[in-house]
């Protein structure tokens, strides 16, 4: 080994707990990168071919009720390359063991046989024999919830008539990869579950013989989807067709495809703060470092190595801490993003998990890393490979020290000798002190951003729950029911408090923009459910015109006074015109809202309800779900806050250990910034400061001096960090705003303390390291030095 | 002491430097006219100021003059580009320096290795620490050894790659007067037994009745050269 990389080797280890330091801020660059990229890679991997294999369809159609001969006509739109048509009906579930109520779908399959789209891949089990009109398939989420296996039971009020069903296989199905229940905010398995039964018997059930009320197709390669969809809706119109969906607007596909955005926004987020404040220590360090070994460049450069063996090896001595990020970072970034895919699995139920690292994921993590390394110290290197030999060998010039800003206003008898020299320091290099906040205040931005997810979540059940939605139990009838079914929910024992709601599919349409979602309609004097403004407040609603939700009215763009067109895709069918008249402000789905009886007006069907919100006498609610469960006419019932509950519970391990990392990054972050800083200063000023010792200083009092400085800036760098977590955190939301759900941008006071107190609690883990080398201060000898 | 026949190692005419600093400009050297020849040992005298190190720095190929022609063995220093001096350097000139400037994370083994790694026909370095007595202080670190210890690796680490003229700045500045003559003993040898041509920059004229010729400067010119009818043992000389 030559001599020139022995010294590199020896600096670098003297230097170990600076390099260390770096490294690691490195390795939390590396890892994010190399855990969102892969974790991308086969979550995308995996999708397409769970989608390929298992045939997942291209449009997806529900209607009414349809003959099965029109499929033929439905096979003759160019463009389409296979038809599957199905009965799918939602169903209330009786669950042994299983007080709760809950909600299933029943989807056909043909007799026998698995489905020509989205086929079901078996976990367990075996499929519906033909003519066996009790077996079903169940989706392994919900037979996982509740520990169900083939040869398990349990009923359904399938139209009204109350069914055993018998589990003889368990499937993931490509359609429900994301399963949740449509206007849901959160996936709740143990309360809603998919069966797929021979379509025979489901067709029987519901009355459904020789017809369909559910389509879903395949396309040519060279179809055009938007093509296929128009011609489908013509043709399914009179069917009472709600509109066929493409692809990407299915439900468990948009779900799928917005969380691999977010993980697209945080491989380039998060590795680029890391990797940016790693540049920044490198820099900070290596033009220390090429300072105090000035006169070393000279003797290199007096012997014949030329500038650019001297800029190599300061190069080497960069490249060896990236590499030791890039160790550190790549293994952990691959644990992680098993972690990860594995969570992905679960999370999103597919059969199996195509987890790869392609050589490209970390080939981009290494070259990123290295254009982060070398840019950051690309001044500090030009510095030693100009340095003319001559030059070098005369000792750096003293330091250039002015009056600052206080002393200038005369203010400086207000402070003392140690703190002038404290924010003289700070002044003499404005830029390191800047960019010192700005390393430590991303540190504190990370932070903010592990904990806000939790408080912003806690926010919006509140809200939503607190004071939104407030019944007990909200259920939804088979078909529009008269509203005497409202005395009827009233009469039963327990029932405290009855309201209807009705909801109405429609497509809102204002200048070229367009819409799907449904129109709820509440009573003007509701207090189960209630909409509120964008301070929280209840509005009332009016008894003419729309209400319509913040997000609805951006994508429509139309404000209070605008009119919208409403077509109707359920009963009468027509078109209407209405003013919209408020704007409600909601975290879920994209919703519009209007007085019962003007909703019964508009739609002109007389007075009908689709649904109905209970509020309950306590202890009441086990009877009356009971009830419920038995009614024929409900064909669901949902109990909010049991859903809430387990829901909440199963996020807070999953928030919990997010926060747990993230914390875990930024405070390595901080304590890198910190810890780097204050070593630095101590080179900077060891003579100083034995100067000091020699004048009778004491040992706490120099360290005041190094620490303040640190202090000082960890205190200017919170604020900064509140300011850049709070963008962060705007960024956050509206990237994953969308039409399934949004997130309040609510910071709660505890997030701030969280991440100033693991600021704080960083610096002074920090501080502590380096003062204790004070102690070993040696007075003679580095008087004895020459400067 | 120089033969008739001795040629000059390093002709040197007219030489001129100043610094610009700002609005002023300091002459730190003007109209030096000096040859070094072939194997002799020069001692440059002056106090502080005079110019020396300047000089020395321009012959090391540290620094460019400003005016004048400088030419060692055929190099033209004065019209040499940043390559080249470098290449001057790494080739043909060995410096010492007051402060040793040895690399303290480096043994005294590895501070000689570093030069002879970039060396076209050194000697081993243990065979040019023998030269100075280090023999048996091969793997001692910097911090490890005395003043004048350290100042002897210097001067080992100078000579290893057998350079055809040796520097040195202030050698004994540092040290102690019984320090400071082993180190010129060790300076002496070195001329003597290799015949490498040596130039010493020193303020004190105690040390130049060991030299074949003087050089005395000030402000920037030379002011005589005067020739030593005999040299003197640095164990001879009186500080």
């Amino acid at each position: 080994m030559s001599a020139l990389s022995r010294k590199l080797l020896r600096e670098t280890w003297r230097m170990r707990g600076q390099a260390l330091a770096i490294g690691v801020v490195i390795a939390g660059g590396v890892s994010t990168l190399i855990m969102a990229l892969a974790s991308l890679d086969s979550l995308t991997l995996t999708r397409d071919a769970f989608y390929r294999d298992y045939r997942f369809a291209a449009v997806f159609a529900s209607l009414k009720r349809a003959p099965e001969p029109l499929r033929e006509s439905v096979e003759r739109i160019p463009g389409v390359q296979r038809v599957e048509t199905r009965v799918v009906a939602g169903v209330n579930l009786d669950i042994p063991d299983f007080e709760d109520p809950a909600t299933g779908v029943l989807v056909s399959l043909p007799d026998g046989r698995n489905a020509e789209l989205n086929r079901l891949f078996l976990r367990e089990g075996r499929l519906p024999e033909p003519g066996r009109d009790q077996e079903v398939v169940a989706s392994q989420s919900f037979a996982d919830a509740h520990g169900f296996h083939p040869g398990d039971g349990l009923a359904a009020i399938i139209h009204g008539r109350r069914q055993r069903l018998e589990i003889v296989g368990v499937a993931l199905s490509p359609e429900y990869i994301y399963q949740i229940k449509p206007g849901d905010i959160f996936p709740d398995y143990a309360r809603h579950g998919i069966f797929w039964m021979n379509r025979t018997q489901l067709a029987n059930a519901y009355d459904m013989d020789g017809a369909f009320n559910d389509l879903v197709l395949s396309l040519t390669r060279d179809a055009r989807t938007q093509d296929v969809i128009e011609r489908l809706d013509l043709l399914l119109e009179p069917y009472g067709g709600l509109g066929a969906l493409a692809r990407e607007d299915q439900l468990s596909d948009r779900y799928l495809s917005a969380e691999l955005e977010q993980l697209q926004g945080m491989a380039k987020l998060l590795p680029g703060i890391f990797l940016g404040v790693a540049a920044f220590l490198l820099n900070v360090v290596l033009t220390r470092l090429i300072g105090t070994q000035r006169d070393q460049i000279a003797i290199l450069k007096a012997f014949g190595y030329t500038n650019l063996q001297v800029g190599w090896h300061y190069v080497q001595w960069v490249l060896l801490i990236v590499l030791l990020g890039l160790l550190l970072g790549t293994a952990a970034g691959i644990w992680l993003a098993q972690q990860m895919a594995e969570l992905y699995r679960d999370f999103f139920h597919f059969p199996y998990l195509e987890f790869r690292i392609a050589s490209r994921v970390v080939g981009i993590a290494v070259l990123v890393t290295l254009a982060a390394g070398l840019l950051g110290t690309l001044t500090a290197l030009w510095r030693a490979v100009r340095l003319p030999p001559a030059e070098a060998m005369r000792p750096e010039p003293p330091a250039l020290y002015r009056p600052i800003l206080i002393e200038r206003l005369g203010l400086e008898r207000f402070f003392s000798q140690p703190v002038r020299m404290i924010l003289r320091n700070l002044e003499r290099q404005p830029l390191r002190a800047g960019l010192s906040i700005l390393g430590i205040a991303m540190g504190c931005g990370i932070l903010m951003v592990g904990r806000f997810q939790e408080g912003a979540l806690d926010y919006l059940i509140q809200v939503q729950y607190g004071l939104a939605q407030r019944d007990d139990l909200s259920l939804t009838f088979v078909e529009p029911t008269s509203r005497r079914a409202v005395q009827e929910l009233a009469a039963l024992p327990g029932v405290d408090w009855v309201e209807p709601t009705r909801s109405i599919a429609v497509r809102l349409r204002h200048a070229h923009a367009s819409y799907r979602t449904a129109i709820q309609g509440l009573p003007p004097d509701g207090r189960l459910r209630r909409v509120l403004d964008d301070r929280l407040r209840v509005l009332e609603i009016p008894p003419e015109g729309l209400l319509i939700s913040e997000y609805l009215a951006e994508i429509l763009r139309v404000r209070p006074g605008d009119r919208l067109e409403v077509d109707f895709l359920e009963g009468c069918r027509d078109r209407r015109e209405i003013a919209v008249v408020g704007v409600v402000s909601e975290w879920t789905g994209v919703s519009a809202y209007m007085d019962l009886e003007a909703l019964d007006r508009l739609a002109g069907e007389g007075e009908a309800i689709s649904g109905a919100l209970i509020d309950l006498a306590p202890g009441a609610r086990e009877a009356v779900v009971a009830r419920l469960k038995e009614a024929p006419r409900v064909a669901g019932v949902t109990d909010r806050l049991r859903a809430i509950q387990s829901f909440t519970d199963s996020m807070v391990e999953i928030v919990l250990s997010f926060a747990f990392v993230a914390s875990l990054l930024a405070g390595s972050i901080a304590f890198g910034v910190v810890y780097n800083n204050a070593r630095i200063a101590l080179t900077e000023r060891a003579r100083d400061l034995a100067t000091l010792r020699v004048l009778g200083f004491g040992l706490g009092e120099i360290a005041f001096i190094l620490l303040g400085e640190i202090l000082v800036l960890t205190l200017l760098a919170i604020p900064v960090g509140f300011a850049i977590g709070t963008l962060l955190i705007v960024a956050i939301v509206e990237g994953v705003s969308s039409d399934l759900y949004r997130f309040p941008l609510v910071i709660e006071p505890s997030v701030y303390a969280f991440s100033a107190l693991v600021i704080l609690v960083s610096t002074a883990l920090s501080g502590v390291m380096v003062a204790r080398r004070l102690t070993r201060l040696d007075l003679v000898a580095v008087l004895k030095t020459r400067e | 002491m120089p033969s008739e026949s001795a040629s000059s190692v390093f002709v040197v005419r007219g030489l001129a430097k100043t610094y610009v600093m700002g609005e002023v400009s300091v002459p730190a050297l003007q109209d030096v006219d000096l040859d070094l020849y072939s194997g002799e040992l020069v001692v440059l005298l002056g106090p502080s100021g005079s110019g020396k190190s300047t000089l020395l720095n321009i012959l090391g190929g540290l620094d460019r003059a400003s005016a004048g022609e400088v030419v060692c063995d055929g190099w033209n220093l004065t019209r040499a580009g940043d390559r080249e001096l470098t290449a001057f350097r790494r080739e043909v000139v060995g410096f010492v320096f007051q402060f040793y400037n040895l690399i303290p994370s480096l043994t005294a083994r590895e501070n000689v290795a570093i030069v002879t790694e970039i060396a076209a026909d050194p000697m081993a370095p243990h065979e040019a620490l023998d030269l100075v007595g280090l023999g048996g202080r091969l793997d001692h670190f910097p911090a490890q050894l005395s003043g004048g210890e350290q100042q002897r690796v210097a001067i080992a680490r100078a000579i290893a790659k057998r350079p055809r003229v040796l520097l040195c700045d202030e050698p004994t500045g540092a040290l102690d007067s019984s320090t400071g003559v082993i180190v010129l003993q060790v300076l002496e040898r070195i001329n003597r037994e290799l015949g490498t041509t040596t130039a010493v920059i020193t303020h004190n004229a105690g040390i130049a009745a060991m030299a074949d010729r003087v050089v005395q400067m000030s402000d920037g010119r030379i002011q005589s050269i005067r020739e030593n009818g005999s040299r003197l043992a640095p164990s001879e000389l009186s500080w």
